[in-house]
């Protein structure tokens, strides 16, 4: 699985060591992206690093972060007639407060899972009499490839497709989360993904207005390795920095044409995420111009607000302050089956990882 | 007639029925039990114990790489015998086919129906068609049953695994689920991924015939839920834990490629041409070599061991990763979903 290359035993152990070797106190690593999450299980990474370096998970998933009251909207969308739902295979069993794509689905809602936004507006043209609504979701990374069908849409005036935004933007977020009086963490390991668009420069402000080593990483074992070294070398140096471990996939200025096609078509709005609650600038919605290809022009909707399911703890999770083994409900009332809470439905959810991994067991087979 | 499609009429039982199944199925399947069309098949008993299974198939889209429904069925169900160490004797199929099915594809599952039950040496004796109407079912659906002899003395079981017991897996994993998944998808890639779907039956008694069968604990095909489900049903129904190595489990390139792209995991995909085999350690060479001379298990591997309970407390799967952590291998929980990013 993956390039051979990045997952050299030798070299792990090697890393391995010099990690050892310079994490002489406890150290806390945030990892914001919710692929990282998985990696870092998926490859057993925690159970390699010495008890000194906690990571924690951030809010790094996309589909976790969606608030209830949307997830509501979008099972509505697909109960109109004529309309279908497009959207990424995540989002299906995201629990609303009455259900999810998949159960409306069962009551015969029209939803479609679709590789990519291109594909929904494929199934626009091949069903011309009804509407097609994508469902908009994801970071910096998806958004370009949304941006680029909506004009795509326009140009050949597909009038038959739709895009419900829910998009969001990493920085103001992670600058929420920094602000945090619960949170304590020694640094940020940060997307790989969504850096490869917004570059390094992103985390500057970041950095320096917390006081934060932060180090962008791949996803391949030594990626994140070489990412969590970095960022224990920082700490033992007492610098607080962007360093780059990604260095062949991102660079300090980003993809500055992905950026330019973004923000063509969408412009930031205040946005609602699950678990950190309201911030500023932090959505994107299609810019005015494009309301005819905008779901929620079209169909006139309004923001549902509807609070998180109680005993729920995913909006302490999201934000790396308690672990899955700290919630009531977890593997017990909720389980990926029937998820309660966001995390756990997401495949790249912290609690998902958890449960999947059996990361609460992972002190017991080290 | 080959561009003609189902009707109801195929379904009410009268001369449309009798068309419908003389053309298609008789003239393929036809054998001394089914022929003679009768309520009933009547099959004569052996000594010993029989072993009973029953599946059905409702695999979307019908025909996909390296199969389709028809040989699915045939297979999935020999399978099911097999696991057992029993020799398939004779199957039954009902098939309900949805009003619209283009005759062409019934006669092309009819016809990969009829190929597999001669491959396998394996009669239909028993059958039934039934039409529904349009929208109410998904072109085709298939049941079959089996029966099957289990060979005096064999006794086999999820139960049986014991600690120091050798783990063997008769192949590339994940391949069913990635053909499958690719064909729904339309994703293409530069080489086709194939299904596995195959008959067992052949290769469990080539173990049998080479390994004392008391030192064999179980054979398992890892169907729905993949290899990791699989693994989990033997260590809870043991009461053990079960320790892999990512490395030995062998996985084609191209299926992980696709897993990587999908954000799926191998270990969870169907397979329908592969078995587990679990044996006493002294005696796993011999199995190995066994599987190693048949085409459908040259790729056999041992994957691990069979361990008691450990610190976990529980019966568990753990996994040594290639970079020399280890991690739990759960029980497969719901459909997988393709991820977004």
């Amino acid at each position: 699985m993956g390039n051979d290359r990045f997952m050299d035993k030798q070299a792990v152990q090697s890393l391995i060591e010099e990690i050892r070797r310079l994490a002489q106190r406890p150290m806390r690593f945030m990892e914001v992206c919710g692929t990282h999450t998985m990696s870092i299980f998926r490859h057993g990474i925690r159970t390699l690093l010495p008890k000194e370096i906690e990571l924690v998970s951030g809010p790094g998933c996309p589909v976790c972060v969606t608030p209830v009251g949307q997830i509501d909207q979008m099972i509505n969308l697909s109960l109109i007639p004529g309309v279908a739902v497009a959207t990424f295979g995540d989002m299906l069993r995201v629990p609303g407060s009455k259900g999810s794509l998949a159960e409306a689905r069962a009551r015969g809602g029209q939803v479609e899972v679709v590789y990519s936004p291109v594909d929904a507006l494929m199934l626009a043209k091949d069903q011309p009499n009804g509407t097609i609504c994508f469902l908009g979701i994801g970071f910096e990374t998806t958004t370009p490839s949304v941006a680029a069908t909506i004009l795509q849409a326009r140009e050949n005036r597909i009038r038959n497709f739709c895009v419900y935004s829910t998009h969001k933007l990493m920085p103001p977020a992670l600058d929420a989360l920094m602000a945090e009086p619960d949170l304590d963490i020694d640094g940020l390991l940060c997307p790989g993904h969504v850096s490869t668009i917004i570059g390094t420069q992103a985390y500057g402000p970041i950095s320096e207005k917390y006081g934060l080593p932060c180090v962008v990483a791949g996803f391949e074992p030594l990626d994140i390795l070489l990412g969590v070294y970095m960022l224990v070398r920082q700490v033992v140096d007492g610098r607080c920095q962007v360093e780059n471990a990604y260095e062949r996939a991102v660079s300090a200025q980003g993809n500055e044409r992905a950026r330019r096609v973004t923000e063509a078509v969408f412009e930031p709005v205040g946005s609602r995420w699950r678990g950190l609650g309201f911030i500023d600038a932090s959505g994107l919605a299609l810019r005015e111009e494009f309301g005819e290809l905008d779901a929620r022009c079209r169909f006139e909707l309004k923001e549902i607000d509807i609070p998180d399911p109680k005993g729920c703890r995913c909006s302490r999770i999201i934000k790396g302050i308690e672990t899955p083994g700290a919630c009531p409900l977890f593997s017990n009332v909720c389980t990926p089956l029937h998820p309660v809470g966001p995390c756990m439905v997401s495949s790249e959810g912290t609690c998902a990882a958890y449960y999947k991994y059996g990361g609460i067991l992972e002190e017991k087979i080290r | 007639m080959k561009d003609d499609r189902v009707l109801l009429d195929h379904g009410s039982g009268g001369l449309a029925t009798k068309r419908l199944i003389e053309e298609f199925f008789l003239s393929r399947l036809a054998n001394d039990y089914l022929s003679r069309l009768e309520d009933s098949a009547v099959v004569p008993v052996q000594e010993g114990r029989l072993a009973f299974t029953t599946d059905s198939y409702v695999v979307d889209p019908i025909f996909f790489p390296g199969g389709d429904i028809g040989s699915l069925a045939v297979h999935g169900t020999i399978n099911d015998l097999a696991m057992q160490g029993a020799a398939p004797m004779a199957l039954s199929m009902g098939l309900i086919l949805e009003e619209g099915l283009m005759f062409s594809e019934l006669e092309r599952v009819a016809e990969s129906i009829s190929q597999a039950c001669i491959e396998a040496g394996v009669a239909i004796a028993a059958a039934d068609t039934k039409v529904v109407p349009l929208g109410k079912g998904d072109k085709i659906f298939i049941n079959t049953s089996g029966i099957g002899r289990v060979p005096k003395g064999l006794y086999l079981g999820a139960h049986r695994a014991r600690p120091g017991d050798v783990v063997i897996v008769s192949g590339f994993v994940g391949d069913h689920g990635a053909a499958i998944l690719t064909a729904r998808s339309n994703l293409s890639f530069g080489t086709e991924i194939k299904s596995d779907s195959a008959p067992l039956h052949a290769l469990v008694s080539a173990v049998l015939e080479r390994c004392p069968s008391d030192k064999i604990r179980l054979f398992r095909d890892p169907t729905r839920g993949g290899l990791a489900t699989v693994l989990n049903e033997i260590a809870m129904s043991s009461n053990v834990c079960i320790e892999i190595d990512q490395d030995a489990v062998p996985i084609r390139q191209e299926v992980s490629g696709v897993c990587e792209l999908l954000g799926l995991d191998p270990l969870y995909l169907a397979n329908e041409g592969k078995c587990v085999v679990v044996v006493e350690e002294d005696h796993s060479q011999l199995v190995m070599d066994a599987l190693s001379g048949l085409a459908l298990g040259r790729h056999a591997a041992v994957i691990g061991c069979v361990k008691e309970l450990g610190g976990v407390g529980r019966p568990v799967v753990t996994m040594n990763t290639s970079i020399g952590g280890r991690r739990i291998i759960s029980m497969l929980s719901g459909e997988p979903l393709p991820r977004i990013c």
